[in-house]
């Protein structure tokens, strides 16, 4: 669907923009930094362009941090950490991975940080996991309070829960305009809608460009070889394209919506990636 | 090369690959190409989105079996698993008597963590996969696998479950018993205030009651898991991998290679979904064109053979790192693929007798 180029071209249309930001992947893989050309960042944040930072986080981080956090010494933590029980459940732990990445999502967004010396962000740009699977992640905290009922959990859990409902956060899906990914994306915003209300955004990537018009295209009738071949394809591509998008557009017909070209590149690279974060930047604003 | 032929002999497919890149569809099409060579076969899903059912051209799919009637020799099953139905269904199964297994399942920490969407799925797929090879009632299973953030995830998946299920460090630390907690009689005094300041007493005594019931149960999960491994690395199942001809999917799709190799399992070839392909040479006849959308046409032609350079030099690659493994590429169509003629427009490619579009 093109999610991390989305997010990585909203970050840097938001860095532009004067905001420092800070780009976050949940897989571990080192996409922003490969699309930036450059080393990974790992579970560091890293300035990665001008207001621009990125962090990738990863299962065992992530766990270790959020132990830590919730003990009011590094000794217990570790301790804890480094017996064999805690790890041995919460490395098994259904949704428990999911639990602590929006967790430390949510620890990003703060205004004051519980990571030591780390500096506020005016907004964090998530690559979340695809539809089913990210939404299970914004869910986990009311799954994990629902599970602890009171206690220090619970109440840690309500906060992040009350955060992603608030509209301090924005969901914004990312669909390619053909039939499955459309009908996934409606999907989701009525998954969504009942979570948490209705989405934010919705940006259609990869929307071949308009060459031909059908008049161009039936004047091609007659001519033959592979490069009349090449427009016609274009041209039965793009048409179908634009009817998806249209039925993406009437299925969520309230949310500011945004489409990002096909790009011909062959591989996307940080130009790229800035010129998507213009055309979003001028899209959604 | 066919998938026909990578899987003679075969009873179980898996499909995996990285996100994005057509898993769902290509496992139809498998499902489909397969049964109209003659055999009963059923492809599973566990992706929460109804993908497998859209390229069916289905409205949805439950956690039944059902059958689509499609025009072949053989039948074609298919499912969409609900995690929350298959794990009730693996409690009542592996409960020893009727009163553990209604202790299970009207557990509290159960019932959230059996419908909390993320994390259980892996497991019940494969749980799933291993039931229905038990019961013979299909010649080939296919499976899709989630879209997983790691895609490995469910390799290991019944392990790590039975190990949460069965963790006997835990049991000796909460002491579970039918009697209650008994957490202080076994010295573990510091641990369990720190524990207990991270969870709360309350989480804790569910936790308790959670392994308690669960615990007689941890042996026949155990034996699952073994159970489930076999059959992974059995020769009977083979790995398909499929992948787009970007450089970052293919570049996942070797690690996974690498990752199945290493663990023993059956790496059945990769499939390459939407090759830009060039279009093959012909008397280009664009003399007579208004000058102007002669250029456009050109200029497109320019783009289109970017693109078809880049995923022909990618595939290139990926055909070199391959080695002898199987191989097939499926063009990317000018049809947009989301039902049954469409997948039979893919399995053209898919149950080709040789095409490989790198060539």
């Amino acid at each position: 669907m093109g999610k991390t180029t989305v997010a990585l071209a909203l970050g840097l249309a938001a860095a532009r923009q004067g905001l420092r930001t800070i780009v976050c992947e949940v897989a571990h893989q080192e996409r922003f930094s490969r699309l930036m050309g450059r080393e990974g960042v790992g579970y560091e944040e890293t300035e990665i362009a001008e207001n621009l930072n990125a962090i990738s986080l990863d299962q065992q981080h992530t766990l270790e941090e959020w132990v830590t956090y919730q003990l009011p010494s590094k000794t217990l933590a570790g301790l804890l950490y480094r017996n064999g029980i805690f790890q041995h459940l919460t490395s098994a732990a259904p949704g428990i991975k999911e639990l602590v990445t929006i967790g430390k999502i949510w620890e990003l967004a703060q205004l004051h940080r519980k990571s030591k010396d780390a500096r506020p962000y005016d907004f964090v740009v998530v690559d979340s996991p695809a539809t089913g699977h990210g939404l299970g992640m914004l869910r986990a905290p009311r799954t994990f309070g629902d599970v602890a009922r009171v206690g220090p959990i619970r109440h840690q859990a309500d906060r992040i829960h009350d955060f992603i409902v608030s509209d301090k956060t924005g969901v914004l899906a990312v669909a390619l305009p053909e039939e499955m990914p459309v009908n996934e994306t409606l999907e989701y915003a009525e998954d969504l809608e009942q979570f948490r209300g209705p989405i934010d955004s919705v940006v259609v990537n990869g929307l071949y460009p308009a060459r031909f018009t059908e008049a161009e295209i039936e004047s091609l009738n007659g001519h033959t070889g592979p490069a009349v071949r090449a427009a016609v394809t274009e041209y039965c591509r793009y048409r179908s394209q634009v009817e998806e998008l249209e039925r993406l557009r009437e299925g969520v017909p309230d949310a500011p919506f945004a489409s990002l070209p096909f790009l011909f590149a062959p591989e996307l690279g940080l130009d790229e990636v800035t010129e998507l974060s213009h055309e979003l930047e001028e899209q959604l604003a | 090369m066919s998938v026909a032929s990578i899987l003679e002999g075969k009873e179980i497919c898996i499909c995996a690959g990285a996100g994005g890149v057509g898993k769902t569809t290509t496992s139809a099409a498998i499902a489909v190409g397969m049964a109209r060579r003659g055999l009963k076969v059923a492809v599973l899903t566990i992706d929460p989105a109804r993908r497998l059912a859209n390229s069916l051209g289905l409205p949805e799919l439950g956690n039944e079996e059902r059958q689509i009637e499609i025009d072949a020799p053989g039948e074609l099953w298919a499912m969409m698993l609900d995690a929350k139905s298959t794990f009730d269904e693996i409690v009542a199964k592996h409960a020893p008597d009727a009163a553990t297994r209604d202790a299970v399942l009207s557990n509290r920490i159960y019932k959230e963590l059996s419908t909390a969407v993320a994390g259980s799925q892996e497991y019940m797929a494969m749980e799933k996969l291993h039931e229905l090879h038990e019961e013979k009632r299909f010649d080939l299973l296919v499976l899709d696998t989630p879209p997983s953030r790691n895609a490995l995830d469910f390799l290991d998946a019944p392990d790590r479950l039975s190990r949460f299920i069965d963790s006997r460090a835990l049991h000796f630390f909460l002491a579970p018993s039918r009697t209650g907690l008994k957490l202080f009689s076994r010295g573990t005094g510091v641990l369990f205030s720190v524990l207990k300041r991270v969870t709360g007493v309350d989480l804790l005594k569910d936790l308790s009651d959670f392994f308690a019931s669960f615990g007689d149960m941890a042996q026949g999960f155990r034996e699952r898991a073994k159970a489930v491994k076999r059959l992974l690395a059995d020769d009977r199942t083979a790995f398909l991998l499929i992948t787009s001809p970007a450089h970052e999917a293919i570049a996942e799709a070797e690690f996974f290679r690498d990752k199945i190799e290493e663990a023993g399992m059956p790496f059945g070839g990769v499939i390459v979904n939407r090759m830009h392909v060039e279009e093959p040479d012909g008397d280009e006849d664009l003399g007579s064109l208004d000058p102007e959308l002669a250029e456009k046409v050109a200029a497109n032609f320019r783009d289109f053979h970017a693109l078809a350079e880049r995923d022909r030099r990618n595939v290139e690659e990926l055909t070199s790192d391959m080695g002898d493994r199987p191989l097939i590429v499926v063009p990317y169509l000018d049809e947009d693929i989301h039902d049954l003629d469409g997948i039979e427009a893919i399995n053209e490619y898919l149950f080709a007798a040789s095409y490989t579009g790198a060539e």
